[in-house]
């Protein structure tokens, strides 16, 4: 690596790997990159992990992930059963267990075709009638008809996991900028060249993980992604007698809800909706929404009260998958954005596969349904298929 | 900051009913319109002038003092208006979106909407708080919180208290107590008595003000009653309630036994509403705090929305009543309506008095700097989410953190019930000292909504599961 002070000019810096964005996505590959030896600069514009990647809901779950996600997921799976010894703190981590409800039949049908499918990428699930479900979680009302349990998926907290992979990539030597946004990039034929307002970074190699706002980069190498932002809404409740011991998801879409150790309930579910390109407010509608659905649900909730809500920014893509892997127009430059609101769990896993295609060329986890190509052909079919519809 | 004149057809929205929401309620009644004034409490009168309960029957001079004609007269304009606005009391506005409030009736807690074009913010103002070691014991108050039970309800939080801290408060409850026949053990100062004499030749532009304070002091002394200046608090000592007090003067260690102690250092504004609408704030010197900023009327950055009283810079009642009727001058100025010059020269020219005043009062009642430096570790800082200043220095070291929000990102503080409003300032002060910076630079905490715990109880109880309930047809995130 080096530095060089150019009197009366900005920092310039040369480096091996450049990586835009400092959520879970960057800081893992900053912190995989690392381990193999890589140098990099890493850049965030606002600080590592204080956005999606640090106010999502905290799940960390391969139950209901698209069958393309699977492999990654489990992987993932592996890299998070030793988190502290990768980042140094435990981040809350639990194996609470998962459990997908169903509330009707359609749904209860669709859970066991999703184990069905799961248990090829050996990811036992447990399909709950309404007995079992009555007897094993009896905190949830009989609304639910049943669910599908996943007794090794939990959650985690996002505020602490995710700028913990970053100061355990500043640890290893990467170089972090907090506050340090990009304002062009450029190919000289052989580097980037990477500005900032004072700094400029050169690399022969850059990794796109701008979060929702990754197409963005992605269209200054003339790569097309149908991004679209969206804001989930988030609540949490005041601390109450723990009860909920599984993180609770709903077949079809709803809200999803886990409690943690102090006995805060966090309840995700609905829509709010952006302040500024980069900034989100909870959705009032969602939020009474919400309300009446976790009550209804969980009767332990009748005389909580919410303390905060909150939303952000996530980058939602039609098919739901991210985008992941080399760009298909400049050589040297890989993404890892657009996680559809689901990167937390995956986050980790999607920073080893870039190191190792930057570092060996290749990666053993399946990621071609995660190419930027898909786009380019016939890409107002996808569009047109744009509705979210649960898991499956 | 314009605030165009077009459309506005909705009648003005007052929040908070106190001697600024009362005044602004009052103005634009006279010119005619018919505000909605939505209030917390059960009766007009803000904190300071707070109503006690029905079947209560103290003369006002008894619960208001030197305050008191002042008090009836809000009271009397308060009583006025109840038929003439649309009264909204036991009330909370937790949150806004869009051009509409969303309300919690707090009695039978249900949720109401209420569209605005034109908004007043009247928020009012909680006591100024340093936590030291014990501060969560019961038996321990705030100066305000002290106030109340005593104005509001004929309560004393003991029959031996003790009263520490700073700002005009501190004397004005000692002597309420006093004169209640309440023991009081000390009044504990942590200003320096050189700093009263410096102040007091400016303090002298508001004689009747200045020579409140000095009747109080007077009063207290005459009566034997023990006051420290210089004095820094150390402990609230007890098992399971507190049993005495302990505090540094010059060096030196002090020991008290009570069993009730009031503290508090002034007073900081309720701005999380006008965070929410919006509104543009800065750093304010003189209250040491990010406030939304105001014109000379009382024009917040966002259209539409005006702000009056110690929700927006602690000034006193005195000129909330000023600021609030100043407001709804500037209300029905933005509707095209006529408006009395010569009184707004009037109002605004007594805020500026207040103002100068205030510069004063903050020289006789400066902010104890020194605390940040020297409250120790294991003193809990944040009593929601049980955070010491031990671990919040560390963090700030170790993580280099530099922002209020990131610093509540990593170390919780301001994500309990109160959301910082009782802790921000002291962390704010924490990370200042710990990352080198001004307090200015520190930032502020931003407010998220709901303003204040919002109960599951305000929607309706769904006994069956219908596919109308869905939130939205969505993927559980992570």
């Amino acid at each position: 690596m080096t530095d060089i002070h150019t009197p009366g000019s900005k920092r310039t810096l040369g480096t091996d790997v450049i990586i835009i964005g400092g959520g879970i996505v960057g800081a893992s590959a900053a912190l995989a990159l690392r381990q193999k030896g890589v140098a990099v600069v890493l850049l965030e514009r606002d600080f590592c992990g204080s956005r999606s990647s640090g106010i999502n809901y905290g799940g960390v779950r391969r139950q209901g992930r698209l069958e393309a996600q699977l492999p990654l997921s489990q992987r993932a799976h592996h890299i998070w059963a030793r988190l502290p010894e990768l980042i140094g703190i435990d981040g809350e981590y639990v194996r609470s267990g998962h459990l997908k409800l169903g509330v009707n039949e359609r749904d209860m049908a669709s859970l066991e075709n999703y184990a069905q499918m799961a248990a090829r990428y050996e990811l036992p699930l447990e399909i709950l009638d309404q007995q079992s479900l009555r007897r094993r979680f009896p905190w949830i009302s009989p609304t639910a008809l049943g669910g599908s349990y996943c007794a090794e998926d939990g959650h985690a907290n996002p505020r602490l996991v995710s700028p913990a992979f970053a100061h355990a990539a500043r640890r290893r030597g990467a170089q972090i900028f907090d506050q340090t946004p990009v304002s062009s990039i450029e190919h000289d034929g052989q580097r980037f060249i990477v500005e900032c307002p004072q700094l400029q970074v050169r690399a022969p190699l850059l990794i796109n993980c701008a979060g929702a706002w990754g197409h963005r980069i992605a269209e200054w190498f003339d790569e097309q992604v149908p991004l679209q932002v969206s804001c989930p809404n988030m609540t949490v409740t005041e601390p109450l007698p723990l009860f909920m011991d599984a993180s609770i998801g709903i077949e079809g879409g709803s809200i999803y809800a886990r409690q943690v150790s102090r006995g805060n309930c966090v309840i995700g579910g609905g829509q709010g909706y952006t302040t500024s390109d980069t900034t989100a407010r909870p959705g009032r509608e969602a939020i009474l929404e919400l309300m009446k659905i976790a009550s209804a649900l969980f009767p332990a909730l009748a005389n909580a009260h919410l303390i905060r809500f909150w939303s952000g920014i996530e980058g939602n893509i039609p098919d739901r998958n991210p985008v992941v892997g080399p760009s298909h127009t400049t050589p040297g430059l890989f993404h890892g954005f657009g996680f559809c609101g689901a990167g937390f769990q995956i986050g980790p896993a999607v920073g080893e596969v870039l190191a190792e295609l930057i570092d060996d060329g290749h990666t053993p986890t399946p990621i071609d349904a995660f190419a930027i190509n898909r786009f380019s052909t016939a890409s107002s079919t996808l569009m047109s298929t744009c509705i979210v519809s649960g898991d499956e | 900051m314009s605030h165009a004149a077009s459309l506005t057809t909705l009648p003005p929205v007052i929040v908070g009913a106190g001697p600024a929401g009362i005044r602004a309620a009052e103005t634009l009644v006279r010119a005619g319109l018919r505000p909605v004034l939505i209030d917390e409490a059960a009766k007009g009168g803000g904190q300071i002038y707070r109503q006690q309960p029905d079947g209560f029957q103290r003369p006002a001079k008894a619960l208001y003092g030197f305050e008191a004609s002042r008090a009836e007269a809000i009271h009397a304009s308060w009583r006025a208006l109840l038929d003439q606005v649309d009264y909204r009391p036991h009330t909370l506005v937790w949150n806004s979106e869009g051009d509409e409030l969303d309300l919690l009736q707090v009695r039978d807690q249900h949720y109401d909407g209420q569209p605005w074009q034109q908004l007043i913010l009247a928020t009012g103002a909680t006591d100024r708080i340093l936590p030291f070691s014990g501060w969560t014991l019961p038996g321990v108050y705030t100066l305000g919180a002290a106030q109340i039970a005593l104005k509001y309800q004929a309560t004393a939080i003991g029959s031996r208290v003790v009263f520490a801290g700073t700002g005009p408060l501190l004397y004005l409850i000692a002597y309420q107590y006093a004169k209640a026949g309440v023991e009081v053990a000390a009044v504990l100062d942590s200003a320096p008595f050189s700093a009263k004499w410096q102040a007091s030749a400016s303090m002298l532009r508001n004689p009747p003000v200045f020579a409140k304070g000095l009747w109080y002091l007077g009063w207290l002394k005459a009566r034997g009653i023990r006051i420290e200046y210089d004095a820094h608090l150390l402990a609230a000592s007890g098992e399971q309630r507190l049993d005495g007090v302990r505090w540094r003067q010059q060096g030196q260690e002090h020991q008290l036994d009570c069993e009730g102690l009031g503290f508090g250092y002034a007073l900081r504004s309720e701005t999380q509403l006008a965070d929410i609408l919006d509104c543009r704030f800065a750093f304010d010197e003189l209250n040491r705090a990010w406030l939304p900023v105001r014109d000379a009327m009382g024009r917040s950055s966002r259209d539409g929305v005006y702000l009056a009283g110690d929700g927006a810079g602690i000034m006193g009642a005195d000129a909330a009543e000023w600021a609030g009727e100043l407001a709804a001058l500037a209300v029905l100025q933005d509707r095209g309506m006529s408006v009395d010059r010569a009184r707004i020269h009037q109002l605004q020219q007594q805020l500026q008095r207040t103002r100068q005043f205030r510069e004063a009062l903050e020289g006789a009642f400066p902010f104890p700097e020194q605390w940040a430096h020297e409250v120790a570790d294991d003193v809990v800082l944040c009593r929601c989410e049980n955070v010491t200043v031990g671990e919040v220095r560390a963090l700030i070291g170790e993580l280099s953190l530099q922002d209020m929000n990131r610093l509540k990102a990593h170390s919780r503080v301001g994500m309990g019930r109160c959301q910082g409003r009782m802790c921000g300032l002291a962390a704010t002060e924490l990370l200042a000292i710990g990352s080198g910076q001004s307090v200015a630079d520190a930032g502020r905490l931003r407010a998220q909504a709901p303003v204040k715990p919002l109960p599951y109880a305000i929607t309706p109880t769904v006994q069956q599961w219908s596919p109308s309930l869905s939130v939205a047809e969505e993927a559980e995130h992570d």
